[in-house]
């Protein structure tokens, strides 16, 4: 038995580099011994992104992308499919679940110091991951065809008319109607289930490829490559497989209860994963009381809406995510990890956290002075946070990083 | 008289203005587990809603399954409409025949408990309220002026609604509907009424999703066994984990 084994990997190996691979990724790759739990945050995503393309293939074998019948084979596949209930709350859920993870991974990122150099295209491919998850997000809410998924969509495509002279004719473009229509969902159904799927499978492996060249960040901001021991490991390092893959497992364990509670017991999420007013078909004629998107754009959206002018605001809510981009080059501090960064830049991630949750609930709300006033003022916290970034990033960072995990 | 109308005509519209969600709603304490309520819910969804709404995605073969019914049992008593066994509840007045006569064509009802919740229906079914300024005489406190009419009103009776004058912040009084009276007395007595309607609302809040007993069932055991797969895995990390220092 372990002579045909054997055989097999050199027919394979000789033919396709498999034990190379698996070695470079997994089993000798050489992660620092000292992540905490905000790293399970990475391979969730990943756990997320495969939800998604299951659960989608099979909603996609009953669903149907016609304006006509989309709403009612969503509430066939809920409710004359086997298993289809499940099936689609696991999407439902999963959509938001991917955000979260997405949104704490990004999180870990900042406080740790993971985009700074030499780690810069780690980031940027991370956010144009992020990007493309917020494209297919986008389209994807379009499909059940309900009141929430009509309007939304023609609130959001609007927006493109108010870029000057071409505004209006690429609105049209990307509607193929003069409003959201058949012709809309079929193109939004065709992006979401093969353009931007096949991008972000694409992305993600870029971007796992371009961390493993330059080696995983830690909770410390050390870089364990500086010390090695003679067969060129890094001395705080252990190979990833089999030491993440079962504490990864642990990660997953939890998380899985919790993507569980939801999708069992409040697949809704009190009207935040699955929106009420999404529950009436679309309707061209009738527009909702409040129309708000699901609320992982909503800080977005709180931007949009804070700044008095319509261009204006477009530019402000894709500025806001175009910043993010720049990260790596606006920090300009020496240490990596917020464990060893001066009170000012600690200051400036609170305050940014407390806005980024304050215009996300804002985004939530019908317009209000109050709501208007708050939006305003966190719109320009966080832009602040970033813009000023290079002249805050480096104040009061003395403390001494050691050179090795586990040293003072 | 006609300040009278003038102080209906405010109230109606504050009422309007309120309908977004500021209303207090009245619990429908829903109980998916109680089968019984189910059953007399069904009884009055056929006899009372289906005539003019549709639940198009509720087969009767599903609820005769769910509801422990039989299939004769259906057939015979709750089937009114063309529809077969294995059908959905559809109807078969026309939706532009409705536009006309009631300016708004009925809504399909599958999922109603899922787009206004269930305490929001039992608030409505119970919020019908003489008005002469409506067309069908009758308005309500949860959707102001309704197209529909109030059918439950010989179950019901006839109801009055009773104003209090509340003042609002600047200082202003108005008047504003403090709760709703039966006039009339209908079939049943009020606290017959509610159970009825708590009954029916049980019955809408079940078709909106007929799979969620089954689901809240079946998300215990998934549960207890990611539980178990915790617990193994930790120790599985644990075991791998402990000659790293």
């Amino acid at each position: 038995m372990g002579g045909l084994m054997k055989n097999t990997m050199e027919w394979i190996d000789t033919r396709f580099p498999l034990t190379k691979v698996w070695n470079e990724h997994l089993a000798q790759y050489y992660a620092p011994k000292n992540f905490n739990w905000m790293y399970f945050f990475g391979s969730l995503a990943i756990l997320m992104l495969v939800n998604q393309i299951l659960t989608g293939v099979f909603l996609t074998i009953n669903y149907k992308p016609d304006a006509k019948l989309a709403f009612d084979s969503v509430e066939y596949i809920m409710r004359d499919v086997e298993w289809g209930w499940l099936i689609r709350y696991m999407h439902s859920t999963g959509a938001s679940a991917f955000f979260v993870v997405v949104y704490m991974h990004m999180f870990r990122g900042l406080v740790y110091g993971s985009y700074k150099k030499p780690r810069e295209l780690v980031w940027i491919f991370g956010m144009i991951i992020y990007l493309a998850l917020m494209a297919e997000a986008f389209m994807g809410y379009l499909l059940p065809w309900g009141q929430m998924s009509y309007w939304g969509a023609q609130v959001i495509v609007s927006l493109f008319g108010a870029i000057p002279y071409v505004g209006e004719d690429l609105a049209l473009w990307l509607r193929g109607d003069y409003v959201i229509a058949d012709a809309t969902l079929n193109r939004f159904f065709a992006f979401h289930v093969i353009a931007i799927p096949l991008i972000l499978v694409i992305l993600v492996f870029v971007h796992i490829v371009a961390l493993h060249q330059v080696g995983s960040n830690n909770p410390e901001g050390i870089e364990i490559k500086k010390f090695k021991d003679e067969k060129g490991r890094p001395l705080d390092g252990i190979p990833f497989h089999p030491y993440y893959t079962v504490k990864d497992m642990v990660g997953v364990a939890v998380f899985l209860i919790i993507f569980a509670l939801i999708i069992f017991f409040m697949p809704e999420m009190g009207g935040y994963f699955l929106e009420h007013a999404n529950f009436i078909p679309a309707d061209p004629m009738k527009t909702p009381e409040h129309i708000a998107p699901v609320w992982y754009f909503t800080p977005f959206y709180a931007i949009l809406r804070a700044v008095p002018d319509k261009f204006g605001g477009v530019l402000a809510m894709g500025g806001a995510i175009v910043i993010m981009f720049l990260l790596p080059w606006l920090d300009r501090g020496v240490n990596k990890s917020i464990r060893y960064r001066g009170p000012v830049f600690k200051a400036a991630i609170i305050a940014f956290v407390i806005s980024f949750i304050g215009l996300g609930y804002y985004g939530m709300q019908p317009v209000t002075p109050v709501g208007t006033f708050f939006s305003r003022f966190f719109s320009i916290v966080y832009f602040g946070f970033f813009l000023l970034m290079p002249f805050y990033s480096n104040i009061g960072q003395d403390k001494h990083v050691p050179d090795r995990v586990g040293q003072k | 008289m006609k300040n009278l109308i003038i102080t209906l005509l405010m109230a109606t519209s504050f009422q309007a203005f309120a309908a977004g969600g500021s209303i207090k709603l009245e619990h429908a304490n829903v109980d998916l587990t109680d089968k019984a309520s189910l059953q007399r819910g069904a009884k009055y969804f056929v006899n009372y809603c289906l005539s003019c709404h549709s639940a198009k995605h509720l087969r009767y073969s599903r609820m005769a399954k769910d509801l422990a019914m039989d299939t004769e049992l259906v057939e015979n008593n709750l089937i009114f409409t063309e529809s077969k066994f294995l059908d959905g509840m559809t109807i078969s007045m026309k939706a532009e025949d409705s536009q006309k006569w009631f300016g708004v064509a009925p809504p399909d009802l599958s999922l109603i408990a899922r787009s206004r919740g269930s305490d929001w229906l039992y608030t409505y079914l119970k919020g019908f309220y003489l008005d002469s300024s409506r067309p069908f005489g009758m308005n309500n406190i949860a959707f102001p002026d309704v197209g529909m009419p109030h059918v439950l009103a010989d179950l019901q009776g006839l109801t009055e609604a009773v104003y209090v004058e509340e003042e609002k912040s600047d200082g202003t009084v108005k008047e504003v509907i403090d709760h709703i009276k039966v006039v009339k007395p209908g079939k049943l007595n009020e606290e017959e009424y509610d159970q009825a309607m708590h009954d029916l609302v049980n019955f809408i809040t079940y078709l909106s999703e007929p799979v969620q007993l089954e689901r809240q069932q079946l998300g215990k055991k998934v549960i207890l066994f990611l539980l178990l797969m915790l617990i193994i895995f930790y120790f599985l990390k644990k075991e791998y984990w402990k000659d790293i220092h």
